[in-house]
């Protein structure tokens, strides 16, 4: 009696001393829950994370973009215009006049030159993409130069195709950066690194205004912005790292937008009015590594043989729930030059027979390592229960995803479960990381691409990546990258699965949300509500 | 007499200073180990999975991690003692600035939910412990099971789908709304606290209505446990002959019962409460999760599962410390209520 007494006038107090909610995010401000644990660095030399990029996507313009109202176009940033060399190595770029950075100064081609050396010079994460092109801390200060304040010289020591270098200049590390602000902060030769990891610097849609790791980041609007002043006047990103207090958050109308929505979740709000689901195909691929140091994985048969026995469709429909579609080939489905064949079904009967020419009638035990988080959890067991109708025993070993990053780039796996997204718009970025293994030994030097992982080389696939990257007629390079993912999804260690597709939940009255394929082609400037 | 009485001041603060070094060391040198043994590699936190070979090896190198574990630890120490506890990889801000932010979100969260337990626990568990057998006994054992078996993930979601979702009783996830971000003045970290120093009412409101759901699943698991311990202690200070004499000599039973028996608990339960507190105080990391709150709790997960060493051991320390400060508050407090102590 007494504690019921109490429960009840603890309830009382609550609703006392509670305002009423309040139904609606502030007018002029677009407010995003977002899982935004990841964000370590908000310096463009340095993020690489997805919450990072998506957040300077939009503080910084770049000098090549994919246009905010058709995104599979790729067209100038802070260039105006571009004229290519007759050898392919010198891009010669008109910076767009009276382009002014969120903090008054000019925006010039001293500025951009300055942003790619700094990227070369300051050697962090993203670096790679900007080295392939031939450049080092030696002689970046030769290739990236600006004659003039409106002329960007940028020349490569490699052959690459045009298309290709522009798609590494729309890419984070195209970020301008203010040179004269980030120089008034810098400390002990650091181009002002430490300041720009949590402060910004760009001519971009928005400023940053705080980041609070893992509660926050703010933006503010630029009025100067190129492409118009944002009708936000704000954006406040809050990490909420458990999808279902989203769902309620974007129920309730305090917050206008939720990214992290599970599939159930989504299915559940499909019914309500004030809340609309935008599905939005993205870059990110689902796929198993197969590890050749196993000996039953070494015969190609195999690998077709598990390929077979993944039950695609059962995994979209029943675990997925409208959060992939089936893809098996390593270049994303809507992109330019990707592979739309999915040749593999759920067929038991053909994989025992594969299994059955390689040598195992029986099958054979093996492990699968899986991050321990949905949805690749159901996944792991899927696939558990498909394989063994093929009598592949499959043992799952759940792990978290840092600690199974460690193990895969060791390659102490057999199979292995995890996800790969591209680094830039370009074929090239995943042929180079499903295809290209140069040196297979274990002490590789050259970074650690998907297919060294999985200890597979074929130097006839090296060559194919090796000649599509410099074939400078596109229809021609176009059917190389088909070739080769033809090639790969036949013989390559992998069983490439889905391809992501994010439903991004938005109150109804929010309109023009833009979230494109990648991180990269998120723009919030065009939001009204 | 007062010169023995200096000296034993000075002895006691003396060991007392050792145990304090020497906890800190051990706890320290254990954490350290531990974080080495993981298999995760804490230089793909900074440098992430796609990083070259080159960066790789700069950033290794820059975290000291090609030094004997020996010598990184001693590293480290000796910086400690110099009051720099060094960069949290994940968060790039030094580790003692985030821990002055996210600390001061769990002490909030923690401290309401303590008075929620010991408000609610104490007089519960007394009547329990009083009337053994009886309806208000067995309503204590239902609730204390469910505190002890119901997921705190589970109840947190299921409070915010009811409360905030259904009745609009309380506010959803974070510390505050849009509304009011970044408007109060930073003082103390305690929203409460400062939005009340500030004077602004509608922050405070908010900010409570924003706190009071998470710190009451907090508080009903340590009411839970608080109860259950004070019925015991009751239970056995009730079959004491001492009772049966101040019964005997007139005292109605419920006097007995909170001014005999009661007092005779306080040690007891001090030890109960202050351990409560002190695992609230590090942070409920699940609580923390599904409330979007950015303590303690969170923080030091999330650096555990990215091998962010200098904010595991700077997160260590600070817990160490509470669970240290509140031994030291329950010793004191101890001399208070047990008279037989004080000059002990």
């Amino acid at each position: 009696m007494l504690r019921t007494l109490k429960f009840a006038l603890l309830a009382s107090a609550i609703a006392v001393l509670s305002p009423v909610a309040m139904a609606d995010t502030p007018k002029d401000t677009l407010v995003i829950a977002e899982n935004i644990d990841d964000i370590i660095s908000l310096d463009p030399a340095e993020a690489y994370e997805l919450s990072g990029i998506q957040v300077l996507a939009n503080t910084y313009d770049r000098i090549m973009r994919f246009d905010p109202t058709d995104i599979t176009k790729l067209v100038g940033g802070v260039a105006e215009s571009q004229t290519v060399s007759d050898d392919g190595r010198t891009f010669t770029m008109k910076i767009r006049p009276n382009l002014k950075f969120a903090s008054g100064n000019p925006v010039t081609a001293k500025d951009a030159a300055f942003s790619l050396q700094r990227v070369i010079k300051l050697n962090k994460t993203p670096v790679f993409l900007l080295s392939q092109l031939g450049w080092t801390p030696e002689n970046v200060d030769q290739m990236v130069t600006a004659p003039d304040d409106q002329t960007l010289v940028v020349k490569i020591g490699v052959d690459f195709a045009p298309s290709l270098v522009n798609a590494l200049l729309s890419s984070v590390v195209g970020s301008v950066v203010d040179q004269k602000t980030a120089m008034a902060h810098e400390k002990n030769g650091d181009f002002g690194y430490e300041w720009l990891k949590t402060n910004s610097a760009g001519s971009g849609a928005f400023t940053l205004k705080a980041w609070k790791p893992n509660e926050s980041v703010v933006l503010e609007a630029n009025p100067t912005y190129r492409g118009g002043e944002p009708a936000m006047k704000r954006v406040v990103i809050r990490h909420v790292p458990e999808p279902a207090a989203q769902r309620l958050l974007i129920e309730k109308g305090d917050t206008d937008v939720a990214l992290n929505l599970t599939g159930d979740q989504v299915t559940s709000l499909k019914g309500n009015k004030d809340v609309t689901i935008t599905p939005s195909p993205q870059a990110l691929l689902y796929y198993m590594g197969m590890n050749l140091k196993q000996k039953e994985l070494q015969d190609p048969r195999v690998r077709q043989a598990l390929r077979y026995l993944i039950d695609y469709d059962g995994i979209v429909n029943s675990i997925m729930q409208g959060g992939a579609q089936v893809h098996q080939s390593f270049w994303a489905s809507g992109f330019w030059a990707a592979l739309d064949e999915n040749p593999y079904k759920l067929d038991p009967d053909k994989a025992k027979a594969l299994l059955k020419e390689a040598g195992y009638p029986d099958g054979f035990e093996i492990t699968l390592d899986a991050p321990n988080s949905s949805p690749f959890t159901n996944i792991a067991q899927s696939l558990q229960a498909t394989m063994a109708q093929g009598g592949v025993k499959v043992n799952i070993v759940p792990s978290e995803t840092k600690a199974l990053l460690t193990k895969y780039r060791a390659r102490e796996h057999q199979l292995l479960l995890i996800y790969w997204g591209p680094d830039y718009m370009d074929p090239h970025t995943n042929a180079d990381g499903f295809a290209n293994n140069l040196d297979n030994s274990d002490a590789a030097t050259k970074g650690k691409p998907l297919a060294w992982r999985n200890s597979w080389a074929d130097d006839a696939v090296n060559k194919m990546t090796a000649d599509a990257v410099r074939e400078r007629d596109e229809a021609k390079r176009k059917q190389m990258y088909l070739d080769e993912q033809k090639k790969v999804l036949d013989d390559g260690p992998y069983a490439i699965m889905f391809q992501e597709t994010k439903q991004v939940a938005t109150r109804a009255n929010v309109k023009n949300f833009i979230f494109g394929p990648s991180a990269d082609v998120v723009y919030y400037n065009l939001t009204t509500k | 007499m007062e010169r023995g009485k200096a000296g034993r001041m000075v002895r006691q603060l003396a060991s007392f200073c050792l145990t304090l070094a020497l906890t800190f060391i051990g706890l320290t040198a254990v954490t350290f180990l531990i974080s080495r043994l993981t298999h995760i590699d804490p230089v793909l936190a900074l440098v992430g999975d796609k990083a070259s070979k080159d960066v790789y090896d700069q950033a290794y190198h820059a975290m000291g991690l090609d030094q004997p574990l020996v010598v990184q630890y001693a590293y480290y120490l000796k910086r400690l003692v110099s009051g720099d506890f060094g960069v949290s990889v994940l968060t790039s801000q030094p580790v003692l600035s985030d821990l002055l932010r996210v600390f001061p979100a769990t002490f909030e969260l923690a401290t309401v939910a303590i008075v929620i337990g010991v408000a609610l626990g104490i007089p519960a568990g007394v009547v329990a412990g009083a009337r053994k057998g009886s309806w208000p006994d067995h309503l204590v054992r239902v609730v204390g099971l469910f505190g002890y078996s119901v997921p705190v993930f589970w109840l947190g979601l299921v409070g915010l789908f009811v409360f905030y979702g259904k009745l609009g009783w309380v506010s959803g996830t974070g510390r505050l709304d849009v509304f009011y971000e970044d408007v109060v003045t930073p003082r103390t970290g305690i929203i409460l606290v400062d939005s009340a120093l500030d004077g602004d009412w509608d922050i405070f409101r908010n900010a409570f209505s924003h706190l009071i759901l998470p710190a009451a699943i907090l508080g009903f698991f340590s009411l839970a446990y608080i109860a259950r311990m004070t019925r015991s202690f009751m239970i056995g200070q009730l079959s004491q002959e001492y009772i049966t004499t101040a019964r005997v000599k007139g005292r109605s039973f419920w006097g007995a019962v909170w001014r005999h028996a009661f007092p005779n608990i306080m040690v007891p339960l001090i030890t109960v409460v202050g351990l409560s507190y002190a695992s609230l105080l590090e942070g409920a990391v699940l609580t923390e999760t599904v409330f979007a709150w950015p303590g303690l709790g969170l923080y030091i997960t999330r650096a555990l599962f990215n091998g962010d060493m200098n904010a595991v051991l700077g997160g260590t320390i600070l817990v160490g410390a509470v669970f240290i400060g509140i031994n030291l508050v329950s010793d004191l407090l101890y001399k208070v209520f047990d008279p037989r102590l004080r000059d002990a």
